[in-house]
C-alpha cells in the first residue's frame, strides 16, 4: 500500500469514518513494521491494539454457584435455631422448677402453719382427756 | 440449554468480555471477576438467551453496565486507585524497549479517556466490532458513537506526538 493511500485512510480513520476493511488495511500497514516516520505515533497505537487482543481469559468458567459461602449459611442459620430451640427449653425447664421451688416454699409454709395450729387443738384435747380419765376414776 | 450447548455460546467472546472488563476496572483480578460473575449471570438466565439472536452483543451490553455498577460502588472506587501503578504485562513481548514504552503509552492515555470513549474504542479498534453492534451495545445514536471515536482517537494522537517531540527536544 502507498504511502498517499494510507494517509488519506488514516484522515478518515480519524474522523471515525473508516470501514472495519479499511482499518484492517491500516493495522497490517502499522504492524508491519515499516513505517514511514512521520506517521510513528499511529505506528504505537496499532501495535497497542493488535497486542491488547491477545489477551485471554485464562480462569476455568465456573457454572455452578457458589456452593461452599451459601451452604455454610445454610448450616449457620440450622445451628442457630437449634440454639435457640434449645436455650428456650431449658429457660422454660428452669422457669418450670423455679415456679415448683416456690410453690413449694409457700405449700409448705402452708403447712406448717397448719400443723402447728393442729398442734394447739391436740394439746387441748389431751387435757379432755385427763379430764375424762379423772372423771372415770372417780365415778368407779 | 445444556452445558457444553451453552459454554459452546459463550466461549467465542469470553475474551472480549474480559478484555473490556479489564479496559474498564484496570485491574486483572477485578475483571476475572467480573468475567466470571457475567458467565454466571449468562448461564443463570439461559433460557431466555436461546431467544436472543446475538447473545455477543447482549453479553457486552451487560458487561458495560455490570462494569459502570463496580465503577460506581465505592468499593471499586478504592480498588482502582489501588491499581493505578497498575503495570500492563501483555505487552512486553515487544522488542525495542524504547518502542515498548510508547506502546504502553497508548494504555495510560486510554485509561485517562472517558468511560464512554474507552469502551467505543475498546469495541472498535481492539474488538474490531461492527458500528451497528457499537450503537446496540453502548445504546447509542450511530453518530454519537463515531464523534466518540474520532474524539479518542484525535486525543491519543495528539497525546502521543506532544510526548514524542518533547522527547526529541
Amino acid at each position: 500500500m502507498e504511502l498517499a493511500n494510507i494517509e488519506i485512510l488514516l484522515e478518515k480513520y480519524e474522523k471515525a469514518e473508516t470501514s472495519l476493511q479499511e482499518e484492517t488495511t491500516l493495522r497490517n500497514y502499522f504492524t508491519g513494521g515499516n513505517v514511514a516516520p512521520h506517521l510513528q505515533e499511529y505506528e504505537y497505537m496499532f501495535n497497542y491494539f493488535a497486542n491488547s487482543k491477545d489477551e485471554t481469559y485464562t480462569r476455568t468458567i465456573e457454572l455452578e454457584p457458589k456452593k461452599s459461602k451459601k451452604r455454610n449459611l445454610k448450616w449457620l442459620s440450622v445451628a442457630a435455631s437449634i440454639v435457640l430451640l434449645l436455650s428456650v427449653f431449658i429457660g422454660k425447664h428452669e422457669y418450670e422448677r423455679y415456679q415448683a421451688k416456690k410453690q413449694f416454699a409457700q405449700i409448705s409454709k402452708g403447712l406448717m402453719l397448719l400443723s402447728s395450729n393442729l398442734k394447739k387443738g391436740e394439746k387441748a384435747l389431751a387435757s379432755l382427756h385427763i379430764y375424762e380419765n379423772t372423771v372415770n376414776k372417780i365415778l368407779k | 440449554m445444556k452445558q457444553s450447548d451453552f459454554l459452546k455460546v459463550v466461549l467465542p467472546f469470553k475474551d472480549k468480555v474480559f478484555r473490556l472488563a479489564k479496559r474498564l476496572l484496570v485491574s486483572t483480578e477485578e475483571a476475572e471477576d467480573a468475567t466470571q460473575e457475567l458467565l454466571f449471570k449468562l448461564w443463570k438466565s439461559k433460557e431466555k438467551i436461546a431467544d436472543y439472536k446475538n447473545v455477543e452483543a447482549f453479553a457486552m451490553t451487560m458487561t458495560k453496565n455490570y462494569c459502570y455498577d463496580r465503577l460506581k460502588s465505592k468499593q471499586a472506587n478504592n480498588l482502582t486507585l489501588v491499581h493505578t501503578n497498575y503495570k500492563e504485562k501483555e505487552t512486553s513481548l515487544d522488542k525495542k524497549i524504547e518502542h515498548q514504552d510508547s506502546v504502553n503509552q497508548v494504555h495510560e492515555l486510554i485509561k485517562d479517556l472517558p468511560e464512554q470513549q474507552k469502551i467505543i474504542i475498546q469495541l472498535r479498534d481492539v474488538e474490531q466490532y461492527d458500528f451497528d453492534e457499537i450503537c446496540k451495545m453502548v445504546d447509542m445514536k450511530p453518530t454519537a458513537v463515531r464523534v466518540a471515536l474520532s474524539r479518542a482517537r484525535k486525543t491519543i494522537r495528539e497525546a502521543l506526538i506532544k510526548k514524542h517531540n518533547y522527547g526529541v527536544s
